[in-house]
């Protein structure tokens, strides 16, 4: 099992990241933000939190015209696995490889915190070590996490089940409480809050080890 | 040539940073201020024969998401 996690300038939580994979018993390579393909072998792709490309012009938009990012689309058009996390979760945004966009936090500060959510979800191979309406919490770290996505959007989201986390206390005022939502294969995760902050027992809690952890039972059966 | 692009978050997008400019001009002491709007303007200095087309390509491809911005070409 072989996990590709990568690397914009400005990424700050690619090695947590690969941590997060490895502890669940993938190889994890890391990937060049110029590199125009992925390694052949690979079976999930992890698109990191941070600033990549210094937040300029949109959160996510440069990197999301990256050479990577071609590469990393055509790997989700083939089925391939995809997760992106804080900055990662609004780069597949721009990539338009999930729904919606997210803004700048509706009290316009920087939010950072371990952080209740609910898994609304368990249908997906990131969400299926839980079972739907558990309460847990990963960390947040974020000043662009406000999830907006319009009417028609949301009505598809909630008819697909894709909603795939919620908060329980909204930190940043997204539509519908959404924390992350899944692509329409169930494939592509994208979430602002950091299961990978959470997968030793010294940060807090190991509530983000249930998601490597099922990805890494979902790809060997695969 | 250059083209001048203003990006505008959409009519009826809930704008935070407006929001707090406004409040900001209220507790100033500016009174009628009944809304604020922040965007951005990108100057483009571009090869003669550039066309506009070509500018709102850019435009939809990475200057704006059209999800929740809409954009304003200006040629000179």
């Amino acid at each position: 099992m072989k996990a590709a996690v990568v690397q914009f300038p400005g990424s700050n939580c690619d090695r947590d990241l690969a941590v997060g994979f490895r502890l669940a018993g993938f190889d994890v390579e890391i990937v060049w933000h110029k590199d125009a393909s992925l390694p052949d072998d690979v079976d999930i792709v992890g698109v990191p939190g941070g600033f990549s490309y210094g937040d300029y012009l949109r959160c996510g938009a440069i990197a999301a015209q990256s050479p990577i990012m071609r590469a990393v689309a055509e790997f989700a058009g083939r089925g391939g696995h995809v997760l992106g996390v804080c900055n990662g979760f609004q780069v597949l945004c721009e990539t338009r490889l999930l729904p919606g966009v997210l803004m700048r936090n509706a009290g316009l500060k920087f939010v950072c915190r371990s952080e209740p959510l609910r898994v609304a979800t368990a249908d997906s191979p990131f969400t299926s070590g839980y079972a739907k309406g558990d309460a847990i919490a990963y960390p947040i770290a974020h000043h662009d996490g406000n999830y907006q996505i319009d009417e028609d959007g949301l009505a598809l989201l909630r008819a697909e089940d894709r909603i795939a986390f919620t908060y329980r206390d909204n930190p940043n005022g997204s539509r519908a409480d959404i924390a992350g939502v899944l692509s329409a294969n169930r494939r592509v995760l994208g979430l602002m809050p950091h299961p990978e902050r959470a997968v030793e027992a010294s940060h807090g809690n190991e509530h983000g080890a249930a998601m490597f952890s099922a990805l890494a039972g979902a790809l060997v059966a695969a | 040539m250059k083209a001048t692009v203003t990006v505008m978050l959409k009519q009826g997008v809930l704008d935070p940073q407006g929001e707090a400019v406004k409040s900001a001009l209220g507790a100033m002491g500016f009174d009628g201020v009944a809304g604020v709007r922040q965007g951005k303007v990108i100057e483009l200095d571009l090869a003669d024969g550039t066309t506009e087309a070509q500018v709102g390509e850019m435009c939809e491809k990475l200057l704006a998401n059209t999800v929740i911005e809409s954009y304003r070409v200006e040629i000179a």
